[in-house]
């Protein structure tokens, strides 16, 4: 091909003038006087550089030079310029942000090392999440490192630069909007002040275009929404106040997970359940999956999911004074609500607005609004009216939108299949999708703008009235990512960028709410520092209130069930599925099944023997597989599981699972949205059969029960615990003796440890009654302590890594050990009461691991922490068999560099390197490795407290664990600090060490679970 | 000349000269090897080989190539290491307590059981070392002088014990079966005509001349290493056990284990005698050296070490119910009727039940059933190492963490290896050195010897 394009040095070339045209001809642009010089014969003569001159500067010239190339060699050290602001190598910084992703909000603090975001942390002085945190968004800090994040955004599929980008955009939408087109923006829940204010004002800008934003929640709340706004007018939800609530009654609500604000009323929750305050929350919870919520209830009651309104309706009733239809534990649950007029709360899951509005009617009924409930200090963080995002995907059908923007939504993953999002989003003229790594959406989009991380990004919150906060980064961008709203704020054709947007908007709305500070800058500053301003929020009082509860009742009753019905849930884990991609989460196992790598359908056990499915899964062992159709969508050849608790002839299955786009490993599960229809959590057009085949299921615990063992967990009922005879319900170990019966730790062969005078004597106590099994603390140890992750063929090995586990027991039904009836003992009841049991190291003072390493690479500290020298041990696993609590963990490959793990451990490439604790070694292949009691924070404790000259106080030091729990049932603390409440939480009455008849003398104590449950009543 | 009473059988069947024994025992060393041998080292070399591959793939990759998991840490390699070091004892045993007492019907499997013992003990040495994360620093079990300060092995671990306990036993083995092998060299040396295997010979006879001084300290050294030798037979398994009876584990914190392991030591290393004997004497025709009657003593000591193994078997489980320990309860109703009910019964069956039928004496004088028997003991025997290491540890205190175990192709390969590497080396042993003790066959030729036992002596009147 040839190029007709012709090229001017400069205009001079262009024109072409004469005087060019001389200068053209010209070696050297300039007159040179060489000739002058040369050609006079007598100036050369009389020059004085003689030959010898010229041989010396020569010489000169040439050492010159090869002196100058043994200069030393340049070190590439390249310092600060300016050292930024209290960046020091090997100190922390903290900084206070916030994490929104439209499913959870959650008040944090980032600890960044050299400048690189570590590990996240609740922000313990919030005064809406209280510190809480849960697993989803303590491992949000992996995904800012992940590997298939977009580098640079798209135009068709090709990575561009932003100027492009932005100008093809303005282009664009100037056109669309001069001939007064349709745009449309789809996000998730958004509850920033200044992204709305900002929408606003592009709406506003351009009155002649049809320009609409739409909210879209994968897991929609829209019943709820819509039921408040019919009942009191405010498409809004209310907060809750759990901590005040003497009867909880659940009806479908996952409230510890999948809930909107579910961190709040976690921690809420775990303030009703301290039996040492003289009462206890009781807690009904009737259900068909076994949630995590179900898991911690006194009551639970199995039921169809098509029979949530039902039983709503029949307790709406008993408390009207028709008692005649309601099963025996409805009947409990209500007279117990009555009993606790004005501290009780109902929650239902369901997304029937019909049946929300019966709840608000039941909350209503008993005073519980302006005491437990308010509706005027509203809660923004579920926003999705499921009518609106219906419209939006027929106007996309229409063809008639011109421009589709979306920004923190994957509504091709996750709108079911005969919503058709895919085709209808190839019907707008022109889609922009801002994504931070390629899903299922963004490779369907004409344009894709590539977003930063959270970590990484400007923005606000406002998740509950009042209560507004600052997103801040605490990295620069890794890659060349822009935000949406810096995006619009370009096509806007505004001065500024989003921070600034913020501020200003921040000046206007937020700082006129206080006094306290005059200047702007200063409000600014120490928002920014602390993270959340409280502004003004409503007061707890009852709104206007209009009962629809007798047509909502009618509506109900025409609710029909079927003989088989399937309920989508979420797991602790994936969540909504938008971090699926997430290593730890996916290794996080199930609270309840544990089960890691996988969604699968639950099913009732007695009805998996009848089917004939394989009962015992998890190992070497595989599950059955079935076809299953579920509103006309098909899976073939999935899991089932055989879920105690499941009620029967109910199935469920998990969301977030079966991402196909931006996976290097296979595809993981199945994509439960696909089927749902008109964002119901349930259906009950299910049909399923045999599929013959097998699914190697991963699971981190195959055992079930807990045999009987009540050295291993205690637990009581609450008028047992009531009477405060400890021996009633725990009960100390004796050993009989030639002298009697005498206390376990009075008989002892050993030498004590000089820990308990001198120094420090760390140790751990852990409420049994408080954790409710979420697994924060996992996946909080995982990234504290830089844990490899091992993958699914690993966990089916039971070689999951994890420092710190929880143990789930289900009861059995012969409880005891006295029958010795142990096959039945292994096998869970079919709803069983279930203990979930923090376990990790116990850091014995009599160790029985000590004892037997040949090389002594695990000894005993002397703060009485049990501690591993790596570079010592040579691997003989002899300490892990010895180990009578099982919570060592060897490294059976090279995580960090062996292939099988190249997929999975984000710590083989370069950047999910990045996320590594520098103060804690990576370990080496075949070495034993254990919980630390996080020995790198202790030390930091201990010198922040020398460089203050002061001791370290109680409550200094928090392990990684206790830090992450939000129900605080983990303390953390010194044992020799007479005031320490670890002190006195292991001296209550209902402290006691697992399996201390062992004489392990563990540094960690238990406290006996306590349920508010009669003791016939299961 | 030491008498015999006339009722005690011979020893040694058949008419036999000094030279004749000389002769039998040098046929394999001079003669070319037959058939059966290539095949035998062609196979055993094959399983070595893998067994390598499979090791050095462990070595290169990590433990995870084996079976093992968070719960059960030990499981084939552990249960190999205490299979192969019982095996050893029966060679120590029956050249070390047998030579204190005089009983000589030792002499005609002495070597070749002590050539087995060497081996055993080196297969034993194998499995800590492979089983280890780190075997690059194996080094840091030795208490060995460093400069990291007081950095010191842990002499509290059984494990370490076991480094000690191993090493002495090996070295002593190894000394005692080489001492006894230097007249039998010497006679080699003096008979081979080959110009290489003469020297070769000779460099292993050390320069003996057999004359009474060297006779004398023969006897003496022999005496004094049977001494050492014995505790050793003793010390070695029970240290063994007690890597299994200081822990805190269910099924391994048991007091029992010292003798219990002993017993079962001799017992299965009678029983690979038998295996190996069996085979040696057919092949080799030495049938007249290795008689019935030797093979009868064997299985009577099968019958009681087996009986006491099974007495053992019998007061685990009453203590495990008298205890009243849950957890010690537990355990071994677990290894009855848990997941690994097979295993425990194989062990039952194949040490306790079956022995019991070399009651009958046509059964233990049977060549071919006691060549099955011993194939089933030593069954039995590593049935024994599994159940106490697996199902103890399989289940152990929170049932949280209870696991099975399943082997992976590495832990078969590398379990093939070590029993393919021991056939090589005894093969070689049988190639190429004295498998009888010629020299001291001589001398209880005239006493127990068939042609010389019922002749009538004139010093009698």
């Amino acid at each position: 091909m040839s190029n007709n394009k012709k090229y001017w040095k400069g205009v001079e070339e262009l024109n072409d003038s004469p005087a060019f045209q001389k200068v053209k001809s010209q070696e050297f642009n300039e007159y040179l006087p060489a000739e002058d010089f040369l050609g006079d014969e007598g100036l050369l003569e009389n020059s004085n550089t003689s030959r010898r001159d010229f041989l010396k500067y020569l010489g000169f010239g040439v050492t010159a030079a090869s002196l100058a190339a043994c200069e030393a060699p340049v070190n590439k050290v390249i310092p600060h310029v300016i050292k930024g602001d209290k960046t020091n190598p090997g100190v922390a910084n903290y900084f206070a942000t916030n994490y929104s992703d439209g499913f959870d909000y959650c008040d944090i603090v980032v600890k960044t090392r050299e400048g690189r975001p570590i590990k996240i942390e609740g922000n313990k002085k919030s005064p809406l999440t209280n510190g809480a945190i849960n697993a989803r968004v303590n491992s949000s800090v992996l995904s800012l490192y992940d590997e298939k994040r977009y580098r640079a955004p798209q135009i068709g599929g090709e990575p561009t630069t932003w100027t492009k980008f932005n100008s093809t955009v303005k282009k664009e939408l100037a056109d669309v909007l001069a001939k007064g087109g349709k745009v449309r923006i789809l996000t998730n829940t958004i509850t920033s002040p200044s992204t709305k204010k900002l929408v606003g004002e592009f709406v506003a800008a351009n009155p002649s275009a049809d320009i609409k934003h739409v909210s879209y929640d994968a897991i929609s709340a829209s019943g709820m929404l819509e039921a408040n706004k019919e009942s009191f007018g405010v498409a809004v939800l209310p907060t809750y106040n759990l901590s005040k609530a003497k009867s909880i009654v659940s009806i479908g609500a996952d409230f510890m997970n999948s809930f909107p604000s579910s961190l709040e009323l976690t921690s809420q929750y775990a303030k009703g359940r301290k039996p040492e305050n003289g009462w206890m929350s009781k807690h009904f919870q009737f259900e068909a999956s076994l949630s995590l919520s179900g898991s911690n209830a006194d009551v639970r009651m199995p039921m169809k999911p098509s029979e949530y309104g039902k039983t709503v309706v029949a307790i709406y009733n008993y408390l009207n004074g028709n008692k005649a239809d309601a099963a025996p534990k409805v009947k409990m649950a209500a007279e117990h609500l009555l009993a606790n007029k004005g501290a009780s709360i109902v929650l239902c899951g369901s997304n029937d607005k019909n049946i929300q509005n019966v709840v608000i009617a039941i909350n209503h009924m008993l005073g519980n609004y302006g005491k437990t409930i308010n509706i005027d200090k509203s809660s923004f963080q579920r926003q999705a009216i499921d009518a609106d995002v219906a419209g939006l995907v027929n106007e996309l059908k229409g063809g008639t939108v011109d421009v589709l923007i979306v920004d923190g939504a994957n509504p091709v993953y996750n709108m079911p299949t005969n919503m058709d999002f895919k085709g209808a989003m190839s019907k707008a003229k022109t889609s922009i999708v801002f994504a931070s790594r390629p899903n299922e959406t963004s490779v369907e989009a004409k344009m894709v703008g590539a977003a930063p991380h959270y970590l990484e990004s400007w923005n606000d919150a406002n998740a509950v009235a009042g209560h507004y906060s600052i997103t801040q980064p605490s990295i620069s961008p890794l890659f060349d990512t822009k935000q949406f709203q810096d995006c619009l704020i370009s096509w806007m054709g505004m001065d500024g960028n989003y921070y600034d947007y913020i501020k200003a908007t921040w000046s206007a709305v937020t700082f006129p709410m206080q006094s306290k500070t005059l200047l702007f800058e200063d409000f600014w500053n120490t928002t920014l520092e602390a993270g959340y301003f409280n502004g003004s929020a409503g007061e707890m009082a009852a709104s206007t209130f209009t009962d629809n509860a007798s047509f909502a009742v009618s509506a109900i009753t025409k609710i029909k069930s079927s003989d088989l019905e399937i309920e989508f849930y979420s797991k602790v884990g994936i969540g909504n599925g938008n971090q699926s991609h997430n290593p730890w989460l996916q290794e996080l196992p199930d609270p309840i099944s544990k089960i890691t790598w996988d969604n699968y359908i639950a099913m009732n056990p007695a009805e998996a023997r009848e089917n004939g499915f394989a009962t015992e899964y998890g190992e070497q062992k595989d599950a059955d597989t079935i076809n299953i159709t579920i509103n006309g969508v098909t899976f073939e050849n999935i899991p089932v599981v055989a879920q105690p608790g499941q009620a029967p002839g109910t199935l469920s299955l998990a969301v977030g699972y079966g991402q196909t786009i931006g996976k290097s490993n296979e595809v993981i599960g199945f994509n439960a949205y696909s089927a749902m229809k008109g964002m119901q959590n349930y259906s009950t057009d299910v049909s399923m059969e045999a599929a013959g085949d097998k699914y190697q299921i991963a699971t981190t615990q195959t055992h079930q029960t807990v045999m009987g063992r009540t050295s291993v967990v205690r637990e009581t009922t609450l008028d047992v615990y009531q009477t405060g005879v400890k021996d009633d319900f725990n009960p100390a170990h004796m050993l009989a003796t030639h002298e009697g019966p005498m206390n376990i730790n009075d008989v002892d062969l050993w030498a004590a440890h000089p820990v308990a005078t001198a120094g420090h004597h760390w140790g751990m106590s852990i409420d049994l009654n408080s954790c409710i099994g979420c697994g924060s603390c996992v996946t909080s140890c995982n990234s504290e302590n830089n844990v490899p992750v091992v993958g699914k063929d690993e966990i089916r090995r039971a070689r999951e890594m994890h420092w710190m586990r929880i143990d789930r027991y289900f009861s059995s039904s012969p409880e005891s050990v006295e029958d010795r009836n142990y096959g039945d003992m292994e096998s869970p009841e079919d709803n069983p009461q279930v203990v979930h049991q923090p376990m990790m190291c116990q850091h014995c003072n009599h160790a029985p691991c000590e004892t037997v390493c040949p090389v002594a690479a695990t000894t005993h500290s002397n703060e009485g922490i049990n501690q591993m020298t790596y570079n010592r041990c040579i691997g003989t696993r002899y300490c892990a068999n010895n180990c009578p609590y099982k919570v060592r963990r060897f490294n059976w490959f090279n995580y960090m560099g062996y292939d099988k793990f190249a997929d999975l451990n984000p710590s083989q490439d370069d950047l999910g390197r990045m996320v590594l604790n520098p103060d804690v070694t990576v370990r080496a292949r075949g070495v034993m490795e254990k919980c630390s009691l996080c020995v790198q924070r202790i030390q930091t404790g201990k010198l922040d407290a020398k460089k203050e000259s002061r001791p370290v106080m109680d409550g200094d030091i928090e392990t990684a664990c206790s830090s992450a729990c939000p129900t605080n049932a983990i303390t953390f603390g010194d044992y020799n600090d007479k005031s320490s409440k670890v002190l006195a939480a292991s001296q209550s009455n209902r402290a006691y060490r697992v399996i201390e008849e062992v004489g392990t003398q563990s540094n960690v104590y238990y406290q006996t679970k306590v349920r508010n449950v009669e003791p016939n009543i299961a | 000349m030491h008498q015999e009473a006339a009722i005690r059988e011979p020893l040694i069947l058949g008419e036999k000269s000094y030279s004749q024994i000389t002769d039998d025992v040098m046929a394999s060393v001079v003669g070319k090897a037959n058939r059966s041998w290539w095949i035998a080292i062609g196979i055993a070399a094959v399983m070595a080989a893998w067994g390598i591959g499979c090791i050095l793939y462990l070595i290169g990759t990590g433990i995870g190539t084996w079976g093992l998991n968070k719960t059960v840490g030990w499981a084939w390699d552990i249960t190999n290491f205490v299979w192969w070091v019982g095996i050893g004892h029966a060679g120590t045993l029956i050249s070390a307590v047998l030579l204190l007492f005089r009983q000589k019907w030792r002499m005609a499997i002495n070597r070749s059981a002590e050539a087995m013992t060497i081996f055993a003990v080196m297969m034993a040495a194998v499995w800590p070392g492979i089983h280890m994360g780190r075997i690059w620093l194996a080094y840091f079990v030795f208490p060995l002088p460093n400069q990291f300060g007081s950095l010191w092995v842990n002499f509290n671990s059984p494990l370490l014990w076991d480094v000690f306990a191993i090493s002495t036993y090996f070295s002593v083995s190894l000394v005692f079966w080489y001492i006894g092998l230097i007249p039998d060299f010497a006679t080699i040396r003096d008979k081979v005509t080959q110009v290489v295997p003469k020297k070769v010979y000779s460099l292993l006879a050390f320069g003996w001349t057999g004359n009474a001084k060297a006779w004398n300290r023969f006897e003496e050294i022999s005496l004094v290493l049977a001494g050492l030798a014995t505790p050793l037979v003793f010390s070695v398994h029970s240290i063994v056990s007690m890597d299994f009876a200081t822990s805190v584990i269910p099924g391994w914190h048991t007091t029992i284990f010292p003798p219990y392991f002993v017993s079962g030591a001799v017992f299965s290393g009678f029983a690979m005698v038998q295996t190996l004997l069996i085979i040696m004497r057919k092949v080799m025709n030495l049938e007249n050296y290795i008689t019935i009657k030797h093979i009868e003593y064997m299985n009577i000591v099968i019958i009681v070490t087996g009986s006491i193994v099974g007495v053992a078997y019998l007061t685990e489980l009453f203590i495990s119910w008298y205890s009243g320990v849950e957890y010690e309860a537990y355990a071994f109703i677990n290894r009855a009727t848990g997941p690994y009910w097979w295993s425990y019964w194989a062990m039952m069956t194949c040490n306790v039940v079956s022995p019991q039928v070399f009651w009958f004496k046509k059964l233990r004088t049977s060549i071919g059933f006691t060549f099955f028997m011993s194939i089933i003991v030593n069954i039995g025997m590593w049935f024994e190492r599994f159940v106490i290491i697996v199902t103890s540890l399989h289940r152990d205190y929170l049932p949280s963490s209870w696991t099975m175990f399943h082997p992976t192709f590495v832990d078969i390969g590398c379990f093939i290896g070590t029993i393919g590497i021991f056939f090589v080396l005894f093969l070689l042993f049988a190639r190429f050195f004295p498998v009888l003790p010629l020299n001291e066959l001589k001398t209880i030729l005239k006493s127990s010897g068939e042609q010389y036992k019922n002749q009538p002596t004139t010093e009698e009147h």
